[in-house]
């Protein structure tokens, strides 16, 4: 399958507000708009992948990504996942996806108490297989930027043993020159992403869709869904 | 009737606020402050006059939307229940 075949459904909550960032960047790599697809519909075209994107769906009310996680989409993103289809979501995208029980763990209010907003250095982990990470470089440093106030990582120090055993863990904050402490919000483990155990959902923090241009100062975010998006293609 | 849903994080999930709260009551001089932990409190009106009953609907929405059962937990208070 060519990019340009790929069929991309972006799932659009009120409050949303990286929905047509990730639209733009996805056409820039594949040439083909997306789909933005509505909360409240209750079914889902036939996708490659799915993509719940940041922002701060329903105001971040009761939980960041509770009342977002329940919305009548995402019986169909669930469905679409339990089929093993492809599920990534980015920033308040994984905050719902762990809601929903689709990635393990939560993601809770940063340990500094304090909106974090700037480029962290990201490491690629050795994972299980999964279209996410396949096509990156393992131990490749990527910049790419966080804006977020929970991104906290938590689990169960049994559960992330299991997701460490597992290769679960896709992404890890790292040091690098360019920016700050390495851990910029506390997370267990300094994980910055995890996959599913089947390796067909990703969750993370960074906003790849941030880093697509020199303008924005990093293009390791085109790298990371081009590699993404052209394992999912063959 | 009514429904009181208290929600607390566990004992082992740290709590940067209620830290950055004891900090602060510390430094007005309620040195007695030995820990701070914030939950919520969700109150619900409920069409239902069985208490048995609301307690058992109240928790199936604690499970299913209220708390997050990785990281909180809830209990319920029913007033009108004798």
């Amino acid at each position: 399958m060519t990019l340009s075949a790929l069929r991309v459904a972006i799932i659009v909550f009120p409050g949303s507000n990286c929905d047509r960032d990730m639209m733009v960047a996805i056409e820039q790599l594949t040439s083909r708009r997306p789909a933005l697809v509505w909360h409240k519909e209750a079914s889902l075209d036939a996708a490659d992948l799915v993509i719940i994107p940041g922002g701060f769906s329903f105001g971040d009310y009761l939980r960041c990504g509770a009342l977002a996680g329940r919305s009548p989409i995402m019986n169909a993103v669930l469905d679409h996942a339990a089929r093993g289809g492809a599920v990534m979501g980015i920033c308040n995208g994984f905050q719902i996806l762990t809601e929903t029980g689709m990635v393990p763990g939560v993601l809770i209010r940063n340990a500094g108490l304090k909106f974090a907003c700037r480029n962290v250095g990201l490491q690629v982990c050795e994972t299980l297989a999964s279209p996410f990470t396949s096509g990156l470089v393992t131990s490749k440093r990527l910049i790419i930027p966080i804006a977020h106030n929970e991104g906290n990582y938590f689990a169960e120090p049994d559960e992330l043993n299991q997701l460490e055993g597992n290769g679960q863990i896709a992404f890890r904050y790292t040091d690098s020159k360019a920016i700050g402490p390495a851990n910029p919000n506390g997370a267990a483990h300094d994980i910055a992403g995890v996959i599913s155990q089947n390796g067909r959902v990703l969750g993370m923090m960074p906003h790849p869709e941030r880093a697509m241009s020199d303008l924005h100062g990093s293009t390791d975010g085109a790298y990371l869904l081009l590699k993404s998006l052209e394992a999912l293609a063959s | 009737m009514q429904a009181i849903v208290n929600i607390s994080l566990k004992d082992a999930v740290l709590d940067p606020q209620g830290r950055a709260i004891s900090h602060s009551l510390t430094d007005l001089g309620f040195n007695e402050v030995t820990d701070v932990r914030v939950g919520k409190q969700i109150l619900l009106e409920i069409d239902e006059n069985d208490p048995a009953r609301l307690r058992q609907r109240v928790a199936r929405m604690c499970e299913t939307l209220l708390s997050n059962t990785v990281i909180e937990d809830y209990s319920i208070v029913i007033p009108d229940e004798e």
